[in-house]
């Protein structure tokens, strides 16, 4: 072992196993899929068994009582017969439950735009106008039926928030729908599953469903300016903000600092994680971030920082970009 | 054991000397100039063993894989080096390990198991051996140099554009594997053409043993399927190199046409892989319960079945591109119905077991056979499981796949080519240890178990595929830390059985050699040394030696049919397809050079295309071009030699001269015409989807035109000549006059090229352009196939134009010219459907 990452101490954050895992569905379609799945576990053992159970009869019964077994007639009911009757079955049923899971529960639902990008994810609300954009972070209202808009800026990704519904993937020149419902609050992770580079392995993120005035409240911060700097320290950090060129990629809504390329600031401070999912969200790691985020990260599009900050200047900047709450 | 004096069709004792000229047409060069040996008994074995060694080096990149997931946050490899390692782990072992291995075993076994000498291109799979060899340890040492492909072994573009991927590692992939695929596919065609023209007497299509009918299946498959992987990367290198817009959708491409090519390859890819390995088990099971098989024409109709339904299935590797539920469904259908065939076998296996008159032994073969039956079985049910739509959206790119793929291809291949190294190493050299072999089955079947099943909850806990590596809290540590441990008691198994290898294994066999070990019925366990079978009997049975306990020491003392050498050189018994009637003694290519140099130029000059070294690679195509000439100029098409007919036996004459739909050689290129085709229809599929995914008014696109229709007209008349001409000059060959068929011929290659020139023109004049949009990089797309095989037509016009001048072209000697045409109508065929389609087609759109 060369070195262990330093961040994997910091992802305790949320780390309660249940919240990657399409056995612990938070919602209707994941649901219905989890069912589906138990039913194949449970026949699937059953068949093996059976299986397995008629081999070992074969080597070891009497040689009288396995050779009974021998014939044709064995092989046309064990081989044909019977798996053209399960398996007809389980078509039937799972059509099914694959009708279910696509079938749209709403005439209106929340449309929400995300966007693939190497190695994070850009997540707009357009029903909510121009301005509600975020990043790394997907907030849905509890109970309402969401449309998700599924669009790639790069390469191919693949969108999966287990806990909700299975894969969709987001390709270049199209746009793939998925719709999801969340039936409790709480925090989910998502990750992205079709392999799209050197730092495939991190770009995930986190899916929030709140109750749907939480939600409203969230939604309008998300749009509104960002706020004055409240101290000093934090007055320093917007300046080293616009010194160093970061709102040449980044986005900060209400100032001067409206770039495209990296995921968009305005909020920075209130979401779960940064680095797409890497770490918890404070000064400590946003300072750790914009000085190594090349030793952090390998490969992804943010420069590392640590050689042209003075450390006093990085601090203000982490500071400043933590009170974006 | 006298011989019992039931007629034999040959009568004995045989002359004096007539054994000694066998075996001194069929000896073997000696020392480093077993190089230039194509004995299928030298190459089978030496195949296997290169299939081995990149089983055992792409296992050592397993290895790296989970040391670095033993423990989350390890970083042993860097990121970068990871991506390379996996990539390179699943690349080396689908493609340099698991189809040349089922190919390298065929060609060890086939030749005894129907019954002939000899595959009728030996050269051929000498070739093909060759380049996979070669190309094979260049490509893998290419992750010594961090110039290993890193975008996954199915190389999603855009991932792989020159914008997301600059560097050479995808080319190393485009051409490295693009050209072994060459190699798969001659071996193929080698296969297809020796089953069905090769088998001894009375082995009818209903007395060919299993394996030979999976091996057929096989071949087949591999025909229609690996073209497809050809186009794929082919556009994608046209893409790379020269900025044809295939898979970029900012210019009318579309990267889900990679994904439809790739996976119409790789679906059938999975069977290719499992259907000979289950015709392995067809043969092994019956010789462990000493019982015939039992539903013969069952499993027969489960091979053909599979393979055919394979090829529908190749969208369950696209379940969440976003194509609408309804397509899926019936895609879901195909992959459970896919399944039953194979469930069918498993019940067979278990019947004749069933069957057996004495108790089972539990040799290291049956241990395999048994382990093989756990492990399928599981991943033939996950397989059923991941084919169920919305389970899969869940399971789809998780480590539930790995789990599934990985019980799937060591269940369905690696333990029966086991089982097989084990059952059969007695009949192409010597024993196996029984002592070391169960010892390296108990560690392969609890490491593959431990190893693998875990993976299946990791899968569920959330762990995506092809992570470096993942974080703590997520459940997922105890898991991967047993998946880490079970593959260090799996590569210990196979340590064990390589042990077992290099320490007993001999070609030829050694002092302490067993005849027939397992009491098998089947004719493999009676090929001799290098000229295969002493005399070749008549087959009247699915298990001649059950069927004939006499039969072996018959075939040893020469009592049946074709007991020499007719000619002096090594021949082969040509017989019909269904029936297996004898038609001729042909000649089979013996030891040589000019494939050696052919497969040496062939491997060199992609790798150099990779770097680019582009005068290097000038070099080597060049080399390889004189590589082949030679080999057929000094190699076939020899016409009539020593005595025109032979007596082999019973009273049954055969010619030792052929030409036409008779040889072997037509019936080669016949396979050829079907691999072009295919490959030509996946152009003309590629042009259509674009097409469908370019919408109204888009086909030509603003800016690009249609392609100028005169110049279309020329091309299609000029092609219509060049077809008159060669079947003129086929015509007029043994007209006792010199001129009339070269000046034809002449005029064919004048057309043939002027047609193409045309053709060329006419798009250039539209104007069509290749890089502006997806519609002309289709268009040009399809004219480059064309234009490749005019160039190789153009080359054989001059070819036989030569053949003839030299006096090696005539009314009898006159296989090169039949064979050539045929290759000839071929091209112009498909230069007309190109003409028709890139004319017509935007024509008839509204």
């Amino acid at each position: 072992m060369r070195r262990t990452a330093p961040y994997l101490v910091l992802l305790g954050l949320g780390a309660c196993s249940g919240v990657q895992t399409p056995l612990h569905p938070w919602g209707d379609q994941a649901a219905r899929i989890a069912v589906l799945s138990w039913v194949l576990f449970i026949g699937g053992t059953a068949i093996f068994a059976l299986v397995m159970g008629l081999l070992a009869y074969a080597l070891f019964a009497p040689a009288r009582a396995r050779q009974a077994m021998g014939t044709r007639g064995f092989v046309i009911g064990g081989g044909i017969v019977f798996p053209t009757v399960t398996l007809l079955a389980l078509l039937v049923y799972s059509l099914g439950v694959s009708r279910a899971v696509v079938l749209p529960g709403s005439d209106d639902p929340l449309r929400i735009e995300v966007i693939g990008r190497q190695y994070w994810w850009e997540v707009r609300y357009p029903d909510a106008g121009e301005g509600a954009v975020t990043a790394n972070e997907l907030h849905l209202p509890v109970g309402r039926e969401v449309e998700l808009l599924l669009s790639s800026g790069d390469v191919i990704h693949s969108l999966w928030i287990p806990n909700l519904h299975g894969k969709m993937d987001m390709i270049p020149g199209r746009v793939n729908r998925q719709r999801v419902r969340a039936d409790r609050p709480g925090a989910m992770r998502g990750q992205c599953t079709e392999y799209c580079g050197v730092q495939h392995t991190f770009m995930a993120f986190w899916a929030v469903a709140q109750e749907p005035a939480e939600f409203d409240a969230w939604l309008a911060r998300q749009r509104a300016p960002v706020p004055e700097p409240a101290t000093e320290e934090q007055a320093r950090g917007r300046q080293v903000f616009g010194e160093a060129g970061c709102g040449a990629c980044h986005t900060v809504r209400g100032t001067e600092w409206q770039g495209r390329l990296g995921p968009d600031l305005s909020r920075v401070g209130s979401r779960l994680s940064i680095g797409a999912g890497m770490m918890e969200t404070h000064r400590g790691t946003l300072a750790g971030w914009i000085a190594g985020a090349q030793d952090i990260k390998p490969g992804n599009a943010m420069p590392a920082y640590g050689r042209v900050l003075e450390s006093t200047d990085l601090l203000a900047v982490s500071i400043w970009l933590e009170s974006l709450r | 054991m006298s011989i019992s004096p039931v007629e034999t069709p040959n009568t004995l004792p045989r002359p004096a000397g007539e054994l000694e000229a066998l075996k001194h047409v069929w000896r073997m060069p000696k020392g480093w100039r077993l190089i230039s040996e194509v004995n299928n008994s030298v190459v089978g074995p030496m195949f296997v063993a290169t299939a081995l060694l990149f089983f055992l080096l792409a296992g050592i990149l397993g290895l790296i894989i989970r040391a670095q997931l033993a423990f989350p946050g390890l970083t042993l490899v860097d990121p970068d080096t990871y991506n390379q390692v996996f990539t390179m782990h699943g690349t080396v072992m689908m493609f340099l390990f698991a189809v040349p291995a089922v190919e390298a075993v065929a060609i060890a076994l086939l030749p005894g198991m129907i019954g002939a000498r000899e595959l009728p291109f030996p050269r051929l799979g000498a070739f093909s051996f060759l380049i996979y060899l070669v190309g094979g340890l260049i490509f893998y040492a290419s992750l010594l140099f961090g110039i290993a492909p890193d975008g996954g072994w199915f190389m999603y573009p855009p991932l792989t554009s020159k914008a997301f991927s600059p560097g050479i590692n995808t080319d190393m992939y485009l051409l490295g594997i693009g050209f072994i695929e060459i190699s798969a596919i001659a071996g193929a065609i080698e296969l297809i053409v020796g089953i069905l023209r090769c088998r001894a007497p009375g082995m009818t299509l209903g007395r060919m043993p299993i394996y030979a009918w999976a091996i057929l299946i096989f071949a087949t498959m591999v025909i229609f399927a690996f073209p497809a992987v050809i186009i794929a990367s082919t556009l994608l290198e046209l893409e790379r190199a020269f900025d044809w817009p295939f898979f970029l959708p900012e210019r009318g491409g579309d990267p889900m046409l990679w994904q439809h090519l790739f996976w119409f390859f790789g679906h059938p890819e999975v069977y290719v892989i499992f259907l000979p390995a289950a015709g392995m088990v067809s043969m092994i099971v019956p010789a462990m319960a000493g019982a015939r098989l039992v539903g013969y024409s069952m499993v027969v109709a489960a091979l053909v079945g599979t393979g055919f339904l394979s090829f529908g299935l190749w969208v369950h590797h696209m379940y969440t591109t976003g194509i609408p539920p309804l397509s899926l469904s019936f895609f879901a259908a195909a992959g459970f119905a896919v399944s039953i065939p194979s469930g069918l076998q498993v019940f067979v296996w278990i019947a004749t077991f069933a069957r057996a008159g004495r108790r089972i032994q539990f040799s290291t073969p049956a241990l395999f056979i048994l382990g093989f039956l756990f492990i399928f079985v599981i991943g033939g049910l996950t397989g059923v499981m991941v084919s169920v739509t919305p389970f899969d959206w869940q399971a789809h790119d998780t480590y539930f796949i790995v789990a599934h793929l990985h019980y799937v291809l060591i269940g369905g291949m690696v333990f029966p080519l086991f089982a097989a190294l084990y059952y059969w190493a007695p009949s192409v050299g010597s024993q196996l240890s029984e002592r070391l072999g169960k010892t390296a089955f108990w560690l392969l079947f609890l490491g593959t178990n431990v190893t693998f099943f875990p993976m299946h909850i990791s899968g569920l806990m959330g762990m995506p595929r092809r992570i470096y590596t993942y974080p703590t809290g997520f459940g997922l540590e105890l898991h991967n830390l047993i998946s880490s441990i079970g593959a260090a008691m799996f590569a210990t198994g196979a340590f064990v059985l390589l042990l077992d290898v290099v320490k007993n294994f001999r070609i030829g066999g050694n002092a302490n050699r067993q005849d027939n070990p397992w009491r098998a019925g089947t004719m493999e366990w009676l090929s001799g040394p290098e000229y295969g079978l002493r005399s070749i009997p008549l087959v009247q049975d699915r298990y001649p030696l059950w069927h004939n306990p006499q039969l072996k020491p018959q075939v040893e003392a020469g009592a049946h049919y074709f007991p020499f050498t007719a000619t002096g050189r090594r021949e082969a018994l040509i017989s019909s397809p269904a029936e297996a009637t004898p038609q001729y003694i042909a000649f089979v290519g013996g030891p040589g050079w000019w494939h050696v140099l052919a497969a040496g130029g062939t491997a060199f000059f992609f790798l150099s295309l990779v770097a680019p070294f582009l005068i290097a690679a000038a070099v080597f195509g060049l080399l390889a071009l004189v590589g082949f000439i030679g080999w057929l100029w000094t190699g076939s098409d020899f016409g009539p030699v020593g005595p025109a007919e032979a007596d082999i036996g019973g009273g049954i004459v055969l010619p030792t001269h052929a030409t036409g739909p008779v040889t072997a050689s037509w019936w080669a290129m016949i396979c050829v015409m079907l691999v072009s085709g295919t490959a030509y229809a996946c152009l003309i599929g590629s042009y259509l989807f674009l097409w469908l995914v370019n919408g109204e008014g888009m086909w030509p696109p603003p800016g690009l035109g249609l392609p100028a229709l005169e110049w279309g007209l020329g091309a299609f008349a000029m092609y219509a000549g060049a077809g008159l001409s060669v079947t003129v000059a086929a015509w007029t060959l043994g007209d006792g006059r010199g001129w009339t068929h070269r000046l034809a011929l002449l005029a064919g290659v004048a057309l043939l090229a002027g047609g193409l020139m045309s053709d060329g023109w006419a798009l250039w004049q539209g104007p069509i352009w290749p890089t502006v949009h997806a519609y002309g990089a289709s268009a040009w797309g399809l004219f480059v196939w064309q234009a490749a095989h005019v160039a190789i037509g153009v080359l054989m016009g001059f070819y036989t134009l030569a053949r003839s001048l030299t006096g090696r072209l005539g009314g009898q000697r006159r296989l090169t010219l039949d064979n050539i045409r045929l290759f000839w109508l071929y091209t112009i065929g498909q230069g007309m459907v190109g003409l028709v389609l890139l004319h017509g087609f935007p024509r008839l759109l509204p």
